[in-house]
């Protein structure tokens, strides 16, 4: 395969998997976040008391997350269907990699919110903070570099996820290897395809570090 | 003259004639479901009122009720039965709405300062406003000067981990400030601090009282708090008041045991361990009475004990005392020890009587 070939697969699969990842990371993470504030408000004497509910969604969440992705991708396949009108392509792919990252972001939002020292919880209540102010006003500022992290290791595991979604045509990075580096056994795609995944992975670890330690107000720094 | 009447005569007495800015009537706090064995009552039957203008201290040990005795009154936890009164209207019946409408005229200050990491000073005094639904404008003229009031005007643009311990607490002192509630909460609020910044907080809150005329109630462990600053007293033990009044009368005249208890490593009364132990409740014969004699109002000012000397003659021994200041007022403990013999002791009663000198009779000893 000529040089300038290989370079046009990579650019095709990155804009590809970039697109995935995005979508899936940006609608995911946007149902996740209240889902994973309400797992962490919701238990008794809480916020929004709710035990019952917080159980059943909990449920939900632990089912979702031990199901291996690539089950997930072919099992909800009907759904997929019915959301996009398609079950092969990119754009199918998007709805499994938004499933996945729901519950698994949530869960993650509901442990920087359980970090938060009790006593802000208090103080803010003490105030005559409504449960809602508390949530806006106390819990996401003061969980936000934990909530930075906590997206940033939720894109990386969906660029992984991502590489799965070739089963379904879904294309990406992870595909380009599997079709070109391992099922017609050239190495130099296989070797092209790893290296731009962990320069991906690297570089949004680091942006999602960045910008935590630029929000975090937790340590004295000068 | 009897301590009460003493209290009468001297300083105009602080409780105010108006009704009581908090009111506990027969108030009993459980946790725990009923038919739960493990149900704890953390108070029992709790009746107690905090004066208008005044510093109520509550002391008691940790886990004596007063962390939960505090939270009732901002509605932070609910009564399981009696109800708790601020400014006439009972926190029981109120909504969620009324009871945040209440908190919004009730400050509160705590142990660990609960400010928001993510917020400067500046933004973290404000929070109660934008609670309220200030606009930004009417938020920075509210600010401003309470910062400066507390004594951080230049730290305004400070994050609570850049501040010190006392920094941090007058930060939420301000915060505590911002609504201009009516009531202020303390709770505990210098018990985290070391002994010096403890001082500079208390003195703070003092002029806070009597500036803006704010009520204050705080809970505390520390004796040297409650001495420092609180008009008025109540001892807490085992979920229940076993003692209250004005701070003076209380620590002066400790009946109950708990309060001895605290007082004695504050005030430095207590007695060494080998007269404590021979105390009988009976005079013995040829032994010696101990009396505590407390100097306070006019005869902190006496040297009445030369003149108990030379009044009884027989040779007085002193055993333990201490001079100290109590909510302001010179304060003056003395045990001493003399011969029960019956003549010695109607001298002695007799000199009481005619100085006013307040005593109590501890017991005797061989």
């Amino acid at each position: 395969m000529s040089p300038e070939m290989l370079f046009n697969l990579l650019w095709k699969s990155l804009a590809q998997t970039l697109q995935m990842v995005a979508i899936a990371g940006v609608i995911g993470s946007l149902i996740g976040l209240p889902i994973g504030v309400f797992l962490a408000t919701s238990g008794k004497g809480e916020l929004f008391p709710a035990p019952a509910t917080n159980r059943i969604i909990g449920l939900v969440v632990n089912a979702a997350r031990s199901t291996p992705f690539i089950i997930l991708v072919v099992a909800i396949i009907p759904f997929t269907r019915f959301v996009t009108g398609t079950s092969i392509g990119t754009y199918a792919a998007i709805v499994p990699l938004t499933l996945a990252t729901i519950p698994f972001f949530a869960r993650l939002v509901e442990a920087s919110i359980r970090e938060i020292d009790k006593g802000l919880i208090e103080a803010a209540r003490a105030m005559g903070a409504t449960p809602f102010q508390i949530v806006w006003k106390v819990l996401l500022p003061e969980a936000r570099p934990s909530l930075i992290l906590a997206l940033t290791m939720t894109l990386v595991s969906l660029i992984g996820y991502s590489a799965m979604v070739g089963a379904v045509g879904g294309g990406g990075l992870g595909d380009l290897g599997i079709r070109y580096g391992y099922q017609r056994f050239m190495p130099e795609v296989m070797l092209a395809v790893v290296v731009v995944l962990i320069v991906l992975v690297q570089a949004v670890q680091s942006a999602g570090d960045l910008a935590a330690r630029r929000f975090d107000r937790r340590s004295r720094k000068n | 003259m009897t301590l009460a009447e003493a209290a009468a005569s001297s300083a105009p007495s602080l409780q105010a004639q108006a009704a009581p800015m908090v009111a506990f009537e027969a108030v009993t706090k459980r946790f725990g479901r009923a038919a739960d064995e493990a149900q704890f009552t953390a108070l029992d039957g709790v009746g107690l009122s905090v004066s208008r203008g005044a510093i109520t201290g509550i002391i008691g040990r940790s886990g004596a009720g007063k962390s939960t005795l505090i939270r009732l009154v901002n509605g932070l936890e609910k009564a399981t039965s009696g109800n708790v009164l601020v400014d006439g209207v009972e926190v029981g019946g109120l909504s969620e709405t009324g009871l945040r409408d209440l908190r919004r005229q009730v400050g509160m200050i705590f142990q660990h300062f609960n400010l928001l990491s993510s917020r400067t000073a500046f933004d973290n005094v404000a929070l109660p406003l934008e609670i309220a639904g200030l606009s930004r404008e009417a938020i920075r003229q509210k600010v401003a000067p309470l910062l400066d009031l507390v004594g951080l005007g230049d730290k305004a643009d400070r994050y609570p981990a850049e501040l010190s311990g006392g920094q941090k607490q007058r930060v939420g002192i301000a915060r505590a400030l911002a609504t201009s509630p009516k009531l202020l909460l303390s709770d505990e609020a210098t018990s985290a601090l070391d002994p010096e910044t403890t001082h500079s907080i208390l003195e703070l809150l003092k002029r806070i009282n009597a500036e803006l005329g704010l009520t204050v109630l705080l809970i505390t462990h520390e004796m040297e708090v409650v001495k420092t600053i609180a008009t008025d007293v109540a001892v807490i033990d085992r979920g229940r008041i076993v003692e209250a009044g004005r701070t003076f009368d209380v620590f002066t005249l400790p009946k109950h045991e708990t309060t001895r208890a605290l007082l004695s490593s504050s005030l430095g009364v207590k007695l060494p361990e080998w007269v404590r132990s021979g105390l009988q409740p009976q005079p013995l014969p040829g032994g010696r009475v101990m009396v505590r004699l407390i100097f306070f109002g006019a005869t902190a000012f006496q040297p009445l004990t030369a003149r108990l000397v030379s009044e009884i003659g027989t040779g007085v021994n002193i055993m333990a005392g201490t001079i100290d200041e109590i909510a302001g007022e010179p304060f003056g403990s003395l045990v001493v020890s003399y011969s029960s013999d019956t003549a010695v002791i109607q001298r002695a009663e007799q000199f009481y009587t005619e100085t006013g000198l307040t005593r109590e009779v501890l017991g005797y000893v061989a």
